[in-house]
């Protein structure tokens, strides 16, 4: 039983993780209709700089989260003035592939600067080990801190989305581009908050997880960005409760999958959800079907 | 629609002026030799020493599954990124038959091309339903399930890879496995069914409205662009003695993506050219790996601003530009 | 001889009853006409007739190359069964040539199979030179054969129509489904059209059936006029009926 409510807690806590990632994937295509292939690699820049932050400047842990989601927001800024906006009206093709190529810029990139050898955090948070409710399960602090902070985020995007005027922009430029243009919607004003927003969150995860893993690597941001984005579609692209639902449910399963034996396949287990998906309901448990008009 | 018989009569006749307008064919059959016993007495003579043998390996297999996955991705407008999959299964398979089963090169080659067909039947059914971006991840979903399967199967190497692999790809082999992919698909272009591939790209409903069966030939193209790139994979696998799963990953299909773009989606010479140009590319810059990727990046970036429609478009070089094969193709545009 | 029945027609998308109790006989020959405002389910009714959607329940059988009803309808074997048709938005592919785009249409008529074309065997090139023939006498026809290099996307809007209706002739059909043909044209572009589509059913011996909201063109063109309105059929008859007609004076055309 104890077993159990550990491998729970490790999957909450890898699900936010993917959650948080997701989050930023499935704003960006709501309302671009983009995939933002180098989201995975600013959740990995979110972890340098909390890792600088931390080693370098001796900053503590919320400190450390609060400047790495400003700096990746500004990174999210900056990548889509230059890399996707020149191509807003190209073909979807060009644009992913656009995409593609941010990615390899950022992780070589890095790469080329920091070495590719991965690099260690220090220890921010207490290393603490609660028991929970007279079980006998174990779980660390740092799970708690990444729930916490998960839902804090959560809870403030969902204010932000839905009480704020550019929340409603973005929710109305999601809808229908040229309308809200039309109705005097600032369009690249707000897609541009969106691209702040959901760097912003991949950044915290990149902390969360340079803290709880303690290991980081310029090539980190592939799998994770590549689940991250799986649990995007699980939900419905583009519908952000759908990221959220997406990225804990893979969290779960993964930690599930590994922890019955599987766990040589536990990568896998995303892309064989991932298909199923497609082919089952591709535009996500919570998506619409669609059809095109003809 | 009326016929005369005059007309007729002269349709006979050009026909027949036709059979001896494949004197373009056989003027392109005589290039196609010169070439290939030009470069085998170079290399019998040791003037091209192993250095750019290796090169020419490195284009060669690059050409194949450059024209390969433009089928896919170029002509029918199936965006798929998990094209190394297809090498990855066709290198093992001939890896396994000629390492560890002892089989003759010829029998590892078709076998390659064989697996990796049905891998393309695997993957080409249940994605007739998706389209661009949802179709791209489910390839690369798919390409990143073969690697993960690869690494796990302790029979072929896992993730230390297959060891031993006799090199049985020279210069015969790999020339005419590039010649036979670039005959066989741009044949494939030019006709009736790669007419209707283009159709469904440019709008699918209206292909099918007009009597093209699109899941037919949606699966066709991965086929034979998976068979294509399996051959690749064998000429790989036997040519540089070891493969390992991380090898034909994600990276590696956007390394073949790269080439196709540059060259031009929907431009067989754009995939010859592309493949060429970044294989030299690649070669030079291999002292400095992660710069490397750096500027692939950039030139990536530039290509999608400034020329996204690539080195050629999805226009083709015409050789000997002589009037004679009427194939309802306009010539050139 | 009737060659197509239409038998109590119903399609419901989720909630919403695009079209109900649809019965239809459409007899050889004929230029049958299709009015009524804009989302009474016209278009919806032709992506039923050519297999795009499966009825909710009801029935169509034609009786052109051979008799099949609407329980085996697959989009693509529409043109074998003779039906071909042209689109709301001209559906043409963009980057293809005038010529390339009728020889799609064409497609279903070539012969030679996969291996023939992959290896140049001699009856690929037969059959090529057979539908090119074919295509180029039908593209004369229509006053295109000039422009047959030209890329699909580069005509002005009237010839891309004429295009669209040359590549559904490719195929060889019995009945022809024109959907909103003179949509963006002129008076004079409307006559011209008018004029062709009459041409083409003696030319070809077809059956028309179009979707039209230019009065002009209907009333001149069609045998027999089907009134839909919010789904259903309000009304069917010869033009002079349909004009006289209360109910389709109130629900669509207006009047004094």
């Amino acid at each position: 039983m104890e077993q159990v409510i550990q491998q729970v807690v490790n999957g909450v806590s890898l699900g936010s993780i993917y959650a948080l990632i997701a989050l930023g994937y499935t704003m960006v295509y709501g309302i671009i209709k983009l995939i933002n292939f180098a989201h995975g690699d600013i959740y990995m820049i979110g972890a340098y700089v909390g890792f600088a932050l931390t080693t370098f400047f001796n900053f503590g842990f919320f400190p450390a989260l609060i400047v790495s989601m400003l700096v990746t927001s500004i990174l999210g800024i900056i990548i889509e003035k230059v890399a996707y906006k020149p191509l807003r009206n190209s073909t979807r093709i060009a644009a992913l592939i656009t995409a593609i190529s941010v990615s390899m810029f950022l992780q070589y990139g890095l790469m080329y600067f920091v070495t590719p050898q991965t690099r260690t955090y220090p220890e921010v948070l207490p290393n603490v080990q609660l028991k929970l409710f007279g079980t006998n399960a174990v779980i660390d602090l740092k799970n708690i801190y990444i729930l916490i902070v998960t839902l804090v985020l959560m809870v403030v995007l969902q204010y932000v989305i839905h009480r704020t005027k550019v929340g409603k922009a973005m929710r109305a430029v999601a809808l229908d581009g040229d309308a809200s243009q039309l109705m005097g919607i600032d369009i690249n004003k707000t897609i541009s908050y969106t691209f702040a927003i959901g760097s912003a969150l991949a950044g915290a995860a990149g902390v969360l997880v340079g803290v709880y893993y303690n290991t980081i690597n310029p090539l980190m941001g592939s799998v994770p960005g590549l689940k991250a984005f799986i649990a995007a579609v699980i939900g419905g692209i583009g519908i952000i409760p759908g990221a959220v639902f997406g990225g804990f449910f893979l969290g779960i399963v993964e930690t599930g999958v590994s922890a019955l034996g599987g766990s040589l396949y536990k990568d896998a287990v995303a892309f064989v959800i991932l298909i199923l998906v497609l082919l089952i309901k591709p535009n996500g448990l919570f998506g619409s079907n669609q059809k095109e008009k003809v | 629609m009326v016929y005369s018989v005059v007309t007729r009569r002269r349709r006979c006749k050009e026909m027949f002026d036709m059979k001896i307008g494949t004197k373009k064919n056989m003027l392109t059959f005589g290039l196609v030799l010169a070439i290939y016993l030009v470069v085998q007495l170079l290399l019998n003579m040791g003037i091209l020493d192993s250095y750019i043998e290796i090169n020419m390996v490195i284009i060669g297999i690059n050409i194949i599954l450059a024209v390969s996955l433009n089928l896919i991705t170029g002509f029918t407008g199936q965006f798929s990124l998990g094209h190394a999959a297809f090498m990855s299964i066709g290198a093992y398979t001939s890896g396994i038959l000629t390492a560890k089963l002892g089989q003759p090169f010829i029998v590892g080659v078709i076998a390659a091309a064989l697996t990796a067909s049905m891998a393309g039947v695997i993957i080409g059914i249940p994605t007739l339903r998706l389209k661009g971006d949802y179709l791209a991840i489910a390839t690369l979903g798919f390409g990143e399930i073969v690697r993960i399967i690869g690494l796990n199967n302790d029979y072929i190497g896992g993730a230390i890879g297959l060891n031993d692999i006799p090199q049985y790809t020279n210069w015969t082999w790999l020339y005419f496995s590039v010649v036979l992919t670039i005959f066989i698909i741009s044949n494939f272009i030019k006709s009736y069914h790669g007419r209707a591939c283009i159709a469904i790209r440019e709008d699918e409903i209206a292909a099918e409205a007009m009597g093209v069966n699109t899941a037919y030939y949606k699966t066709l193209a991965f086929v034979i662009g998976a068979f294509f790139a399996g051959i690749a994979g064998a000429l790989h696998a036997n040519y540089f003695y070891f493969i390992k799963p991380d090898s034909f990953g994600f990276m590696k299909s956007i390394d073949i993506l790269v080439i196709v773009v540059f060259g031009g989606l929907g431009s067989i010479t754009g995939s010859v050219v592309g493949a060429v140009a970044l294989s030299i590319l690649s070669t030079l810059l291999q002292g400095i790996p992660e710069l490397r990727m750096v500027i692939y990046a950039v030139v990536l970036f530039l290509i999608m601003v400034y020329r996204p429609q690539g080195l050629m478009g999805d226009r083709e070089l015409k050789l000997f530009k002589k009037v004679g094969v009427v194939n309802g193709n306009a010539s050139s545009k | 001889m009737e060659m197509l029945v239409v038998n109590n027609l119903h399609k419901s998308f989720g909630g919403v009853k695009a079209v109900t109790n649809i019965n239809m006989k459409i007899e050889e020959g004929q230029i049958v006409g299709l009015i009524g405002p804009n989302g009474a389910g016209k278009t919806t009714f032709f992506n039923l007739l050519t297999g795009i959607y499966s009825p909710s329940s009801g029935e169509i059988v034609y009786r052109l190359k051979q008799e099949v009803s609407s329980c085996s309808f697959k989009p693509d074997k529409m043109v074998k069964y003779g039906v071909s048709r042209t689109f709301q938005n001209i559906r043409l592919f963009k980057e293809m040539t005038v010529l390339e785009n009728v020889l799609i249409g064409y497609h279903n008529n070539f012969k030679y199979n996969l291996f023939t074309s992959l290896f140049r065997l001699p009856s690929y090139y037969k059959d090529e030179e057979n539908a090119y023939e074919e295509v180029i006498q039908l593209l004369k026809r229509f006053n295109l054969y000039d422009k047959k290099d030209h890329l699909a996307k580069s005509l002005p809007y009237g010839e891309q129509r004429k295009v669209e209706i040359c590549r559904a002739l490719a195929s060889k059909p019995k009945l022809l489904l024109l959907d909103e043909p003179a949509a963006g044209m002129n008076p004079q572009e409307t006559k011209e059209l008018t004029q062709l589509i009459k041409w083409i059913r003696d030319e070809y011996d077809l059956t028309i059936i179009l979707i039209e909201h230019d009065m002009s063109l209907v009333m001149e063109l069609c045998e027999n006029i089907f009134v839909f309105n919010h789904g259903t059929l309000l009304a069917k008859g010869t033009p002079k009926e349909i004009q006289h007609d209360p109910r389709v004076i109130k629900a669509y055309l207006g009047g004094e």
